[in-house]
């Protein structure tokens, strides 16, 4: 794959840090990500990575640092930055709905990718048959599996996902795996935190490593 | 990529919000219920005097259908805060002040509304003068969504906290005061023979002003809380 280096990263950060009640969380640090590339933020327990996420996703605002988007400051309620989707540690997703509902409401929330719908994510993330099941009755691992069908359905280019290996079985990791690769190829991005036990098979893989900053 | 417009969203959290509560419709039912009951206990406790209980029938309406409507207050942002819903609905950059008036709304429609159609009911059962029911439903049309609207903020304020009941409860209760007065003070002019115009005026002028800035005020807390 050749590289337009002329074109601005999808998203960048520039001497991003964070601290909570002047204690210092992590930071400074800078991080791009282009089209088609992956980054790992690596880390201890405790070093920053969930809180990294929250910042990139709009949820936290950095202590110092910018953050730009195709090469333009984010702001926090820039409508074109519409381009990212999440995957958290709470899934987002409604005990008392199925996943086809859940699906149908982060459809109109995050958008749809031109030719997904959502029986085609559902069966990709291999949960045809729970489709109108309560996502009460379902296990940890397939409530991940419809947060994964959420992110393929969604029409973001930029995926960022805290932990994605979580809750997930062997099958999982392999189906996230395949889902970064599918998504990459496509000219997306994704920023994904891990603490170094698992690590995506990707083959264009950046990494940031960060540390515990003792209080 | 298709879909995500603001309209869109707006409809299918109110959409989502209705069916989940359809979903647990007998928690749902909870403020109506306890409505009921309360008016239904007012007469026996008051005793034999159907007269004694009709002279303070318009305000105990207002104050039973007040306390009913705190009922569900707090399960207005809790669960989405805790599911991860509300992270979903910042980091989709959709606007989240829209976002906060579909669950006012939906609040509104689950709670307030249910109360609003049994008003006329609760009335009866607590002897009040059928000239002064059209005024009652008149004031609860207008009071059940300002308590909504006021009532939403301060859970948006408290969804952080893990046990916030009476913290809630303290926040909204000065809040929502002139509306119980106002709305009293309806029914109380129309059983007097006064004009119940201007307490319903000033229900109405509340209703205007709630309803931009309590969504408003919801994202901001909301904002803070997710941070």
């Amino acid at each position: 794959m050749v590289e337009n280096s002329d074109a601005p990263p999808l998203l960048e950060a520039r001497g991003l840090s964070f601290a909570r009640n002047d204690e210092p969380i992590f930071g400074p640090v800078d991080l791009a990500v282009r089209a088609g590339e992956a980054l790992v933020v690596e880390g201890d327990n405790g070093a920053g990575k969930t809180t990294l996420v929250r910042i990139l996703a709009g949820l936290v605002e950095p202590t110092a640092g910018t953050l730009l988007w195709q090469g333009a400051p984010l702001d926090r309620d820039m409508r074109d930055a519409k381009g990212m989707a999440l995957l958290g540690h709470h899934l987002g997703l409604k005990p008392e709905l199925t996943p086809r509902e859940n699906l149908a409401f982060r459809a109109a929330l995050d958008g749809v990718r031109r030719g997904m719908t959502t029986e085609m994510a559902l069966r990709s993330v291999g949960l045809e048959g729970y489709e109108d099941s309560a996502v009460r009755t379902l296990s940890a691992g397939q409530r991940k599996r419809t947060a994964l069908a959420a992110l393929l359905l969604s029409g973001a280019s930029l995926w960022l996902l805290d932990e994605p290996y979580a809750n997930l079985d062997r099958p999982g990791h392999v189906l996230v795996d395949r889902m970064l690769e599918t998504h990459c190829q496509r000219g997306g991005s994704a920023i994904l935190t891990s603490h170094g036990l698992s690590m995506p098979a990707l083959a264009r893989v950046g990494r940031l490593q960060l540390r515990v900053t003792p209080p | 990529m298709s879909g995500g417009g603001a309209g869109a969203a707006f409809f299918a959290l109110l959409r989502r919000d209705l069916l989940v509560m359809w979903r647990r419709r007998a928690d749902a039912l909870n403020p109506v219920l306890f409505a009921l009951m309360v008016a239904t206990l007012f007469p026996l406790a008051m005793g034999p005097e159907a007269e004694k209980l009709s002279r303070i029938a318009g305000g105990a309406a207002w104050v039973v259908v007040l306390l009913a409507s705190l009922l569900s207050l707090d399960l207005l942002f809790r669960p989405d805060a805790e599911d991860g819903t509300l992270e979903q609905l910042i980091a989709s950059r959709q606007p989240l002040a829209l976002m906060a008036a579909a669950k006012i709304l939906a609040h509104w429609l689950g709670t307030g509304l249910p109360l609003l159609l049994v008003g006329p009911l609760i009335a009866k059962l607590l002897g009040l003068d059928d000239r002064a029911i059209p005024t009652l439903a008149a004031a609860l049309a207008l009071g059940t969504p300002l308590l909504s609207a006021l009532g939403a903020s301060c859970a948006a304020l408290t969804v952080g906290m893990r046990r916030s009941g009476i913290l809630l409860a303290l926040l909204v209760l000065p809040l929502v005061v002139p509306v119980l007065i106002f709305g009293a003070g309806a029914v109380e002019a129309a059983l007097t023979g006064g004009t119940a115009r201007p307490a319903l005026l000033f229900l109405g002028a509340g209703l205007m002003l709630a309803v931009p800035l309590a969504p408003l005020t919801c994202a901001a807390a909301l904002r803070l809380n997710a941070a």
